[in-house]
């Protein structure tokens, strides 16, 4: 497992990092007026505490210069009014900015979320969910901050440097410009640090997600790393993609020594020019010791303010590539979705018709044909259909197409003789219900689970009893009742772990339970023992006479439930009908469906002829 | 002494800790902290020590200021000697430039420190993550053990970068410059030192209220991440049950309950902050009136008072970033509690402490009166005793529920049994190396899991380090290299999260091609046959025909078509093996298995 590289890194056009930003905007919008009030109390507060000092000084020369005591009180109960006017502002501050922010942060993640749940499942093969999460958590969690905060700072400071330079100036213009010349050297190394960090930044955000994604896929296959006893060796990787993101931390936090260098040795060379200024100046007698005096505190309390620079520019160049982030994710295109003007099955009887259909995976190499080369099949109202095909011949994703999980490449579906893309997502899959050969259960109840595709019934009423208890008959699913809570346990991961067997037929009764017009079936009896497997396939029958259906089966007693065969072999359909008619007319069909060895080794029982085998002729 | 109640993992989601159990999570968070902190504790003093130094120039700058203005201008003004002059401007600009490169040093230098302590964190719960059983997973979710590697790690990274930081130089900083008013003027320093009190007290207050409230930040941020995790991982049935809206609304509750979260914890620092400040600035003033007082007494000078007023003020500037990371400290602390909470679970299934090598196993393998039960009341296994020679293949049959996937985890030490002993080549299964187990015994399972790489890279999962060739002949072996090779890449095609793209059947090949590379053996096959179409299983059989002749092989499957090379035949029912026999002794008789196989018969073509 190399070093990954998420999909669609440093994307070709580059804003600049204001309208990087900006486009947060949207989301941030309700929070705007409160962020401006934060900042506002926030740049009082910043006065408030640069006049402090100021304040000071002259209420201590005029309140003590007589010597008397009477001066004293009001002195005190001055500088005790700001002190206590800059700690409410500080308060203001947070209290304006902070909750506000909270909402803007949760307002990214719900639109983030949504957005992912509307992007194709082609998005999602592409993208690692470790990617995704990191975004969803990480990445979000650092621009809130930097809205409720670094923004703010950074506002706020830069003001205060700028009244104070000009409070400089207008004391000294010879010292004021000595101080505001040496800042010039800030700014530049400011660019050069802007395209030296943001690359880092970016490259370990990602190698975090990296990260994440490895994290995951040791959780979830640790199943595997243990059967192999492979944990060292995933540790191994492990540590190796956490060497590299400590690697890009450290040159992290290089650049931010550089840039704080500046930041500190700038100041004080402006300090030391200053003095030596001041001096010439205060022995010419164009500048007061006292004037002088109040300079340098000035100049002191501008020194916070520009070493936060450092921290905020590495705060803010974090953040712009966290909306990057962001928005590649919220820029992507959905191939998928819901036409303008929807149509409707106005009369589902459910004739479903594949119409020289095309597929391909977009990276397929160009010389080699579609995966789905034209497909054309019909299925009749209440018709069950079995799709044979060898493996990787393309029957998962065929049966995929069907509620859109995939999108045609070519060609159409029809179902009563509406395409499936004039019909919005939601109602073309209330008419399609799919079991998975990977049966997804979602932590929650069996109840909730099994009638996942019934929205319309309150979970708990008569008819949603009836419903989840002939779906779990019908499914052979009956153990469910016997669990601690009954029909009630959670089941999932946050719930009871169930065998394989167990959650297929679940998930089977999901897709019972949904009462689509289509059934859509992708092996949806594999994990089962053949006992079980008997006893649902006779179930199924009742349910399967009024419901069309489409089933993947690689089992012939699978095929047996069907009214007809259809045979998927190199993209195309190239034979459809009876089991029977097909066992003889189809050599294909013979090779992917018999399973006789005639020269079983073990079973001494004779190899053809029996069972219920009947070739028509 | 220890409540068991917040032992591990335990009462993770629990906010009301009793003090006891508050103080036993608060001793193992700090006894981890030391753990991670000790292997660098030289580079930590180096540091500090850099960090003194650096702060100390910064505390020199006013002073060196304070002496220019004071003796070299009068020097100037006076004798027009300008030495002192350039001699406070070159010490400055010196000073100036020390303390800027060492502050430079001293940011890689802590940048390395707290890398150091994150990366021997991750690698610890990663290592634990892969060390606990299988039991534990099956009840600590994937998200939660994900949140604990991810956010949680974040909000300590978040104390590291910036929080050691802030509370060195702060520190150091207060220290000197409380240091310096005390020189100037103690009655001052006393003041200032009776500001403490409310100091504290405010503090005290901030810690026991943002504890709990960043315990359940941590909580709800867990939750978060597992809806979001589940959602994604089962996109195709949140799709096709059309559940989005569903999932919007729980999504967005949990985001709610975790945004509230946070909002409290904010708020409470929105009131620790401003109050820190106003207890600074009242200080200040009481500074002042104390001081006037005694100007006017004729007790201090002007000059003085004025310093020692500027010096209380700027013993208070660093407090906001003392603050700050006391913040992060309480968030990083809750982190902390719950990895030290994942840390201390203790695997069910241990390694041995002094493991018995098996350099060579031949493959025999014995159950010796073996009972296994998840608890008292729910027995798997009823005890039982079953010898499997080497070399012999046995079939697993029976209905789902059985228990025969139970017996297979025993094998491959996926469980320990609650009694008796499994063992392999005589040797006790929780006493041989687990290096040696693992070479040994591999076990294929319906859910073929492919990792993010190539498929090259999955199938070399079964051996490290194999050749290019080695992979192909393995493929080849099962089946699985003519489908390999026309994907977009070949062997080095990305099979990306989950294998998308990959069918279930090709995801059963190529974890065949991984067992087949891995060569153990003792092979136990879970249902690893089940997607597979006819043509390619029989192509596995073939295959396992050769691959099994000199090996120990279990084989669950609910296809009988295994049975056909097995040489012994195993029927459960209820956790009990009901029949034992050859295949054609079993199908010549009445039992269970020929009812079975005649259905099974049946049902073919």
């Amino acid at each position: 497992m190399p070093e990954r590289t998420p999909p669609s890194a440093a994307g070709p056009r580059k804003l600049g990092t204001a309208a990087a930003l900006w486009r947060i905007y949207p989301w941030a919008k309700p929070a705007v007026p409160s962020i401006a009030l934060g900042m506002g109390a926030a740049l009082v507060a910043a006065l408030v505490a640069l006049s402090i000092p100021l304040v000071l000084e002259n209420l201590v020369d005029s309140a003590l210069e007589n010597g008397d005591g009477a001066g004293i009180w009001p002195a005190v109960l001055v500088v005790a009014g700001l002190g206590i006017v800059e700690a409410i502002m500080i308060a203001l501050r947070r209290w304006f900015v902070l909750t506000p922010g909270t909402h803007v942060e949760a307002r990214l993640r719900n639109s983030f979320y949504e957005k992912l749940q509307d992007l194709p499942v082609a998005f999602h093969d592409r993208w690692q969910s470790g990617q995704l999460l990191s975004r969803a958590m990480t990445d979000l969690n650092l621009i809130r901050r930097w809205l409720a905060f670094g923004l703010v700072l950074f506002v706020v400071n830069t003001v205060t440097i700028v009244v104070g330079a000009v409070v400089l100036f207008t004391w000294s213009p010879l010292l004021g410009a000595i101080f505001i010349a040496c800042a010039v050297p800030i700014w530049i190394y400011g660019f050069v640090f802007e395209k030296k960090y943001s690359l880092i930044a970016r490259r370990s955000q990602d190698q975090a997600g990296d990260l994440a994604t490895t994290v995951e896929e040791s959780v979830h296959g640790i199943r595997v790393l243990k059967a192999f006893g492979r944990g060292s060796y995933a540790l191994d990787n492990f540590a190796h993609q956490a060497e590299s993101l400590r690697g890009t931390e450290i040159e992290k936090a290089k650049a931010i020594a550089g840039i704080w260098y500046w930041l500190l040795l700038l100041p004080d060379i402006a300090f030391a020019l200053c003095l030596l200024g001041g001096v010439w100046l205060a022995s010419t007698g164009e500048l007061s010791v006292a004037q002088l005096f109040a300079f340098f505190a000035t100049a002191a309390i501008l020194r916070f303010p520009i070493e936060s620079i450092g921290f905020l520019l590495a705060m803010t160049f974090d953040t712009r590539t966290a909306s990057d982030r962001f928005f590649e994710v919220m820029n992507e295109i959905n191939t998928i979705t819901d036409p303008e003007r929807p149509s409707h099955v106005e009369d589902v009887r459910g004739r479903l018709v594949f119409d020289d259909v095309h597929f391909r995976f977009q990276d397929t190499p160009v010389g080699q044909p579609d995966l789905l080369d034209g497909v054309d099949l019909e299925l009749e109202p209440g018709e069950t259909m079995a799709l044979i095909g060898i493996t990787g011949s393309g029957k998962s994703t065929l049966t995929a197409l069907t509620t859109r999980l995939y999108e045609v490449t070519g060609g159409r579906i029809l179902i009563d003789g509406v395409d499936i893309r004039d019909l919005s997502r939601l109602e073309l899959r209330r008419h399609m219900a799919m079991a998975f050969e990977d049966a997804t259960l979602f932590s929650a109840s069996i109840r909730e689970n099994v009638l996942l595709g019934r929205d319309d019934l309150d979970l708990h009423s008569p008819e949603a009893d009836a419903v989840l208890e002939e779906a779990l008959d019908i499914a052979q699913a009956g153990f469910a009742r016997e669990l601690p809570q009954g029909v009630e346990t959670t089941v999932g991961e946050e719930g009871l772990s169930l065998s394989g067997g167990q959650r297929q037929r679940l998930a089977l009764a999901r897709a019972v339970a949904a009462n689509p017009a289509v059934l859509v079936l992708d092996d949806p009896l594999s994990a089962l023992d053949v006992d079980t497997e008997a006893l649902v396939e006779a179930a199924l029958r009742r349910v399967l006479a009024s419901t069309t259906a489409l089933i993947v089966a690689h089992r012939p007693s699978t095929v047996m439930l069907a009214d007809r065969v259809a045979l998927l072999e190199k993209g195309r359909i190239t034979a459809v009908g009876t089991h029977s008619s097909l066992l003889a007319s189809s050599e294909h069909y013979r090779f992917v469906i018999s399973s006789l060895d005639d020269d079983d080794p073990a079973v001494s029982a004779p190899a053809e002829g029996d069972g219920r085998q009947e070739v028509s002729s | 002494m220890s409540a068991s109640s917040v032992l591990g993992v335990s009462g993770e989601e629990r906010d009301d800790f009793t003090k006891e159990e508050s103080r036993q999570i608060r001793r193992r968070s700090l006894r981890l902290l030391g753990s991670l902190l000790g292997p660098l504790k030289v580079r930590v003093a180096w540091t500090m020590l850099v960090v003194i130094v650096s702060t100390a120039s910064q505390v020199a700058g006013p002073a060196l200021i304070a002496y220019g203005i004071d003796s070299a201008l009068p020097a100037v003004i006076d004798r027009g000697d300008w030495m002192p002059t350039f001699l406070i401007v070159g010490v400055y600009l010196v000073t100036g430039l020390v303390g800027a490169v060492l502050i430079a040093w001293y940011t890689v230098l802590s940048a390395r420190i707290s890398q150091a302590i994150l990366i021997d964190l991750r690698k610890r719960v990663f290592r634990q993550t892969q060390k606990l059983s299988l039991e534990f997973h099956e009840s600590y979710t994937s998200g939660r053990i994900i949140s604990r590697q991810t956010s949680d790690l974040d909000s300590i990274r978040e104390l590291l970068d910036s929080g050691i930081n802030q509370l060195v130089s702060g520190a150091l900083y207060m220290g000197f410059t409380g240091l310096a008013l005390f020189l100037l003027d103690w009655t001052s320093g006393l003041v200032l030192l009776v500001s403490l009190v409310p100091l504290l007290i405010l503090t005290r207050w901030f810690q026991k209220r943002s504890q709990a409230v960043f315990r359940e930040t941590r909580v709800q941020s867990a939750r978060v991440i597992v809806q979001f995790v589940e959602t994604m991982t089962g996109i195709r049935a949140v799709k096709a049950f059309r559940k989005e809206k569903r999932n919007e609304e729980a999504f967005g509750a949990v985001v709610e309950d975790y945004r509230d979260a946070n909002a409290r914890a904010i708020k409470l620092f929105g009131i620790f902050d401003p109050g820190l400040v106003l207890i600074g600035n009242l200080t200040v003033a009481a500074v002042l009136l104390v001081g006037g007082f005694r100007v006017v007494d004729g007790a201090i000078e002007i000059g003085a008072l004025l310093a020692a007023v500027l010096y209380t003020r700027r013993f208070f500037d660093p407090m906001e970033e003392m603050a700050m990371f006391y913040n992060s400290y309480q968030s990083a602390a809750a982190a902390l509690e719950k990895i030290s909470g994942v840390l201390e679970e203790r695997p069910s299934v241990p390694d041995p402490t002094s493991p018995i090598d098996l350099w060579t196993a031949r493959g025999h393998v014995s159950f010796e009166e073996v009972r296994f039960a998840y608890n008292a009341d729910s027995v798997v296994l009823p005890q039982f005793t079953l010898d499997i020679p080497a070399g012999q293949t046995i079939a697993l049959v029976g209905t789902t529920g059985a228990g025969k996937s139970t017996l297979a985890k025993l094998i491959s030490r996926f469980y320990d049994p609650t009694e008796g002993r499994v063992l392999l080549d005589g040797v006790d299964l929780r006493l041989l190396h687990p290096k040696d187990l693992r070479r040994a015994i591999v076990m294929v399972t319906q859910e073929a899991y492919l990792f993010s790489g190539t498929v090259a890279d999955n199938i070399a999962l079964g051996k490290p380090g194999a050749s290019a060739d080695e992979i192909r002949r393995a493929a080849q072996a099962v089946g699985a290299h003519e489908f390999i090779e026309a994907l977009p890449n070949g062997y080095e095609t990305d099979v990306n999260k989950r294998g998308g793209r990959v069918s279930a059947g090709q995801r059963q090949l190529i974890s065949f091609a991984r067992a087949f590379l891995a060569d153990p053996s003792v092979l136990i096959l879970d249902e690893a046959t089940a997607s597979l179409d006819i043509p390619s299983e029989r192509l596995v059989q073939e295959a396992l025909q050769t691959l099994l002749s000199d090996r120990t092989a279990v084989i669950i499957a609910h296809r009988l078509s295994t049975v056909a090379i097995a040489d012994r035949v195993l029927v459960m029912e209820h956790g009990q093996i009901v029949e034992d026999g050859t295949p054609a002794q079993l199908i010549a008789g009445t039992g269970r298995f020929a009812r079975m196989h005649a259905a099974w018969r049946d049902s073919l073509v």
